[in-house]
């Protein structure tokens, strides 16, 4: 089997500062993680792999210093990283970033074998939009099983997989076939730790490293900026609600007591709602 | 959406691109209306799709434009009373793609029914909800039409020129940015749901419908549905649309004491939730989670107890009425955005803050209030 995982570098966004004047992002020194929701995937892709055989892929655009991200995925014993960079891919929305990806995806195939599965994360923590899997899966002309909460089983010689779905109602089980693409949600395994071995053999490995055109991509005005359709025209800072809490003092009241009368003060209506709520009488 | 937001001091001056700039090609000029995908699973709608209507009503009359409505699902009496209740919350018309194999959301044919629409009636806007569902059907639709997609938007408007303007959070919810799409159409965005208020429901006639065909066989679908296990109820919380919600933080210290928001929320009938970190460390289940990578919740009365009150968080919370603080740090930033707050150790405030509302709600307590009011 062989196994694609794309994952992202992303600023650890915990650490992020906004100038308090100029309101730009204070990136220098934040530290860079592999992004948490992308562990998942990988984790997932090692375990088929350790079942089915095969090999796994893992797979990020990005800059140069992406290869931390790569080596640090090898280290939980990924067979190979490849790592797409290139100035022409600055400043890519979802849908030039999936056009990016997905020609990397068809160079990989035809390099080291066809995949049979994709794996990504189920979003980012700095774009957050869920949308890359599907549109990673549009391109490549494969199914797609988004928000998946549990690999029930796949079969590489039947070219089935089956798996569980998380929906707003409850749980899809769905049957499809390979190749296909699966965005694993949170929670879903445990990071393996890795071993020695393969923590050495991780500061050896060559990275693959692909520019725009080593990828494949003949068209780059479908890449970065150009070929994104949307343009961030604004960046500013939530404005602040004007008034601050009033703040509740006891008189002759408990702080409790003093607190729930505050509460109905400035909602009388809410006693009713809550009657009803709390004791249905 | 920017998927790799640049900081804005690296971008480029607005203008220099030429992307940035509006020329609508010609083919797209005869794109017109917005239209909202209404979300139904199992034969009930999503509560975000009326949602969407409402601020889809408000972008129609901005633009003098109509607003549709587009059911997707099985034929039959469940898809009829959505498509009445789309009415009931605005529509101008209905789009609908009625067929058996639209009974369970599947991609394929999903994707295959709204793309079909899009290409025939060419809408200007189109929402959905940033569901499960919507975002795995909005993703494969705007690649399908190489358009521009606007993920988990907090706020839409059309400017001067009749561009949609559709505002998210970015940087980890520090900063918001302002995000078009000028020059493709439709121009997608979706919304989580809560994000935007329920608009008022009234009674009205249905309107036109205008049906498509799917043009699909069960052969074409790859993908089969083998079973559906409904969420338990007892497990599936009621957050995002509760009343009344009770919600702890760090500041509670230890898992042990969260037992004192389960109570309080017992007591008034409330919903309960929690800040991000209480899920990191498990000491409650992730669908409790409140912000911007958990629910957003819009109650009539919000208690934080314990909860610093982060951007992050605070997203999450702001459209609710009563927003009620309990912290020992008085400068905490919830402070700046709560309406009332109390400085107090939250651990041996709640039991009493139960134990009051317990007797305020007692029906001892209700009878005496009503008495008070009819005389
Ligand atoms: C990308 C990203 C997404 C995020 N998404 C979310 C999200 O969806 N939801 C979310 O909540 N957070 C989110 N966060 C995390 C967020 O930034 C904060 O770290 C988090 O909300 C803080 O949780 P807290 O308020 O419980 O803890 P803290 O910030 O540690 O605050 C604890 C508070 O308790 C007070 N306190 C201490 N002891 C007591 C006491 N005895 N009685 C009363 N008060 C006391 C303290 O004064 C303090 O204000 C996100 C962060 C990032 C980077």
């Amino acid at each position: 089997m062989h196994i694609v995982v794309c994952i992202k570098q992303v600023p650890d966004s915990a650490q992020i500062r906004v100038h308090p004047v100029t309101n730009t992002i204070m990136r220098q020194g934040v530290p860079t993680i592999i992004n948490p929701y992308d562990l998942f995937a990988v984790e997932e892709a090692l375990r088929l792999r350790d079942v089915h055989g095969g090999e796994v892929t893992v797979l990020t655009m990005g800059p140069a210093s992406a290869e931390d991200s790569l080596r640090r995925v090898l280290t939980f014993g990924a067979d190979r990283a490849v790592l797409l960079t290139d100035r022409f891919f600055a400043g890519s929305d979802t849908l030039a970033t999936t056009f990016a990806l997905a020609t990397a995806i068809r160079k990989i195939g035809e390099t080291f074998g066809a995949p049979d599965i994709v794996f990504t994360g189920k979003q980012t923590i700095d774009g957050d939009t869920a949308q890359v899997g599907p549109g990673i899966a549009k391109r490549l002309d494969f199914r797609q099983l988004t928000y998946v909460s549990k690999l029930v089983s796949a079969d590489p010689d039947a070219k089935e997989i089956v798996v569980e779905r998380r929906s707003e109602a409850g749980v899809q089980v769905l049957k499809s076939k390979l190749p296909v693409l699966v965005t694993m949600l949170e929670g879903t395994n445990e990071m393996r730790r890795g071993t020695l071995e393969e923590a050495i053999a991780a500061t050896r490995a060559e990275i693959v490293t692909w520019s725009a055109a080593d990828a494949g991509v003949e068209d780059m005005q479908k890449c970065g900026l150009r070929g994104s359709p949307t343009i961030v025209k604004k960046v500013f800072a939530p404005s602040a609600r004007s008034e601050k809490a009033a703040f509740v003092e006891a008189e002759d009241q408990t702080p409790a007591e003093a607190l729930v009368e505050a509460i109905f003060e400035r909602q009388p209506a809410l006693q009713e709602d809550l009657a009803a709520l709390a004791g249905g009488y | 959406m920017a998927e790799a937001p640049k900081a804005p001091s690296k971008q480029p001056p607005a203008g220099g691109r030429a992307a940035s700039k509006k020329e609508l090609p010609e083919h797209f000029k005869s794109y017109k209306h917005v239209w909202v995908f209404v979300e139904q699973e199992r034969g009930q709608a999503h509560p975000v799709s009326w949602e969407l209507l409402g601020e889809g009503r408000k972008l129609a009359d901005k633009l003098k434009v109509d607003l549709a409505a587009v059911v997707l699902g099985p034929e039959g009496e469940a898809t009829q009373h959505v498509i009445g209740e789309a009415f009931n919350y605005g529509a101008d018309l209905a789009y609908l793609v009625a067929d058996p194999l639209l009974e369970d959301y599947r991609n394929e044919p999903y994707t295959k029914a709204l793309t079909d629409l899009v290409n025939t009636y060419q809408p200007e806007i189109l929402l959905l909800g940033a569901t499960t569902l919507g975002r795995d059907l909005a993703g494969s639709v705007a690649t399908t039409l190489l358009t521009g997609l606007t993920a988990d938007s907090t706020e839409l408007d059309v400017d001067e020129d009749g561009s949609l303007a559709a505002t998210r959070p970015t940087f980890g919810g520090s900063l918001l940015c302002t995000i078009y799409t000028l020059n493709y159409r439709p121009q997608m965005a979706t919304v989580r749901p809560r994000v935007m208020a329920m608009p008022e429901r009234v009674e009205r006639p249905v309107g036109k419908v205008i049906t498509h065909p799917l043009g699909l066989v069960e052969d074409d679908i790859v993908t089969k549905v083998l079973d559906f296990l409904p969420a338990r109820d007892s497990s599936k919380s009621n957050l995002a649309y509760a009343d009344v919600v009770v919600a702890g933080g760090l500041g509670l210290g230890s898992p042990e004491n969260f037992q004192l928001i389960r109570q309080l929320a017992t007591t008034l009938g409330a919903e309960y939730g929690c800040s991000r970190p209480l899920v990191q460390k498990g000491w409650v289940p992730s669908d409790r989670q409140i912000g911007q990578t958990g629910k957003t919740i819009r109650p009539k009365l919000y208690i934080a107890a314990g909860i610093s009150g982060a951007i992050q968080h605070r997203v999450g919370v702001e459209g609710s009425d009563l927003i009620v603080a309990i912290n020992t740090d008085k400068n905490a930033p919830i402070f700046d955005f709560a309406h009332v707050g109390l400085v107090t150790d939250a651990i041996s405030l709640l039991p009493a803050l139960t134990e009051a509302f317990r007797k305020r709600l007692s029906p001892h307590n209700r009878d005496k209030l009503a008495s008070r009011r009819a005389r």
